[in-house]
């Protein structure tokens, strides 16, 4: 900051300092006079910005700081790896989110009001989740009724599972 | 529908142009959305690509909205097509720099574009003149729904709608507003008010998105962050927040007129007559100039019915723009000045001269904390 700042286009002193917001990072564009005018922006009096106005904030959060323990998370479904993610900033597949859950939980932490989803949720992806629930919950109840021999608590479980998968089918093919 | 026709319509937005638009000039509303089944666009394939244009475009082609509608591959545009369509806000730069199966889908009207294969799958976007919110909340929420009708959505109960940058993870949801605030910019109290904003996670943006100047004092004012609220809530803080940048922006113009009311006129009365009678004008300078004539609108001293016309020109200055009314394929930059500046002074050559005696007549309260001076 102490060194006389120079114009990003061409290099020479910098008269004229302009600040732009991008991905909440404060980006100080500083220019010549010639290039500014090219640009357009002295064009209005009174827009040349006192530098001191916008402090910069304490710069690079550490995200998610990386274990170098030669252990590297590799996506099984698009085979996109951490190195892959810190490179690009993107994940490769839905899947991602579940491979590098344990490095996305502090990095989201400090990217959003919250962690957790609370605003719209698909109408079929909650049918479909509640239909999944409610069969793997009638599967686990089915297995025990075997394991203990209750074969006409199974029966009814059976009957009831079949029930619901033909019900979800007719609403699906409905929709 | 041909791409002719599109540029040959006026954006709905301009059109409608009113009073009611004067300071937020338009509202805007995408969401992110992923189909469950795919890799997202920068890991798939080109193969993967083309599915996954062929499964959205089926749907989207298929809804109400998009009768008739622009289907486009974006590599069978031009470099000069696309430009037109980032400078009406209709597709991003990044869509129209990604590789085969970037596609994007445009409603007649224009007030809803969908790009595919962008960052992610699907970018919904709908377009509004004006401050408004809910209702295009409202109207891009059922859309969506209808898409997911059809498609299966990448959708995790704990984090929302995935997607492939996690800034946009939960409801994938960036409401924005283009705002005009020439008072603030010729105050110098931008960087303050981007600053305040900025702790309540809203960012602040050139008109034309990362990286572009404030030309025209024109900006786009977005929210930050996608997860752990929901679309009300972010909704419903970016709206408290345009609020009081529309209070700050009416109260820097009635300091300008009170304080130094000739210094505000001249520069009104000195952009009209440039744009009425240059021969050369840069981009950057037209919207600037442009910006002073619509100022000068807001405070009655050119007649409201001109603000269609200032809000066309600012989207029909740009480069693409100009360089398509020219009719060749390739211009240099000091032509298309010509051709800028001759196109304004057309369009302001039957333009109401300025009237600067009602602008002193009525000037917006002043907030509570500051006593009145007469
Ligand atoms: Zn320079
Ligand atoms: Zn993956």
């Amino acid at each position: 900051m102490a060194n006389q700042l120079k114009c990003v286009s061409c290099g020479k002193p910098a008269t004229v300092h302009f600040t732009q917001i991008l991905n909440n990072k404060v980006h100080k564009v500083d220019l010549c006079e010639a290039c500014a005018q090219e640009k357009g922006i002295t064009t209005l009096a009174g827009f040349e910005l006192p530098l001191d106005l916008f402090p910069p904030k304490a710069t690079s959060e550490p995200t998610a700081s990386a274990p170098e323990s030669g252990l590297t998370l590799r996506c099984e479904k698009c085979g996109f790896t951490e190195a892959d993610f810190k490179k690009t900033g993107r994940f490769g597949c839905p899947h991602c989110y579940e491979t590098f859950k344990q490095m996305l939980g502090p990095m989201l932490d400090g990217m959003h009001k919250g962690t957790a989803h609370t605003g719209k949720v698909p109408r079929h992806a909650a049918a479909r989740k509640e239909y999944h629930d409610r069969l793997s919950q009638l599967e686990l109840t089915l297995a025990s009724a075997i394991k203990d021999e209750r074969y006409e608590d199974a029966a009814r479980y059976r009957d009831e599972i079949a029930q619901v998968k033909q019900t979800y089918g007719k609403q699906e093919a409905a929709s | 529908m041909t791409f002719g026709s599109l540029i040959a319509t006026p954006s709905d937005l301009t059109d409608t142009a009113s009073s009611k638009c004067a300071i937020v000039m338009m509202t805007r509303i995408r969401l992110a959305r992923n189909l469950a089944s795919h890799r997202f666009p920068g890991r798939a394939s080109p193969d993967e690509r083309a599915e996954i244009r062929a499964a959205c475009r089926q749907t989207i082609g298929s809804l109400p909205l998009m009768q008739p509608a622009y289907d486009l591959a974006i590599s069978d545009l031009s470099d000069l097509q696309k430009q037109i369509l980032v400078e009406r806000h209709l597709i991003s730069r990044e869509l129209s720099a990604s590789p085969d199966g970037a596609a994007a889908m445009i409603s007649g009207d224009q007030t809803c574009s969908v790009m595919i294969n962008e960052e992610d799958h699907l970018r919904i976007q709908f377009l509004r003149a004006g401050f408004q919110l809910k209702k295009t909340w409202a109207a891009i929420n059922a859309f969506d729904t209808a898409i997911e009708d059809a498609l299966e959505y990448a959708f995790s109960p704990t984090l929302g709608y995935l997607t492939a940058c996690p800034t946009n993870v939960g409801t994938g949801l960036r409401a924005s507003a283009m705002m005009h605030l020439p008072a603030l910019v010729i105050g110098g109290h931008m960087e303050k008010v981007v600053r305040a904003v900025n702790q309540l996670g809203i960012v602040v943006r050139g008109q034309f998105g990362e990286g572009s100047d404030a030309s025209g004092s024109i900006f786009q004012i977005s929210n930050q962050t996608t997860l752990g609220e929901s679309e009300e809530q972010i909704i419903k803080r970016l709206s408290a927040v345009l609020s009081s940048i529309v209070e700050h922006e009416l109260n820097a113009r009635a300091r300008l007129i009170e304080n130094d009311s000739s210094k505000l006129f001249d520069k009104i009365g000195r952009a009209y007559g440039i744009l009425q009678n240059a021969h050369l004008l840069t981009s950057s300078e037209a919207m600037n100039l442009l910006s002073l004539v619509r100022l000068g609108i807001d405070l009655g001293i050119f007649p409201d019915s001109g603000r269609p016309l200032v809000d066309r020109l600012f989207i029909e200055s740009q480069p693409g723009h100009i360089q398509n009314n020219a009719g060749q394929a390739q211009i240099e930059p000091a032509l298309r000045d010509t051709l800028r500046a001759a196109q304004t002074r057309a369009a302001f050559a039957d333009f109401a001269p300025p009237n600067f005696i009602p602008a002193i007549e009525e000037p917006p309260p002043e907030p509570d904390t500051a006593p009145s001076q007469n």
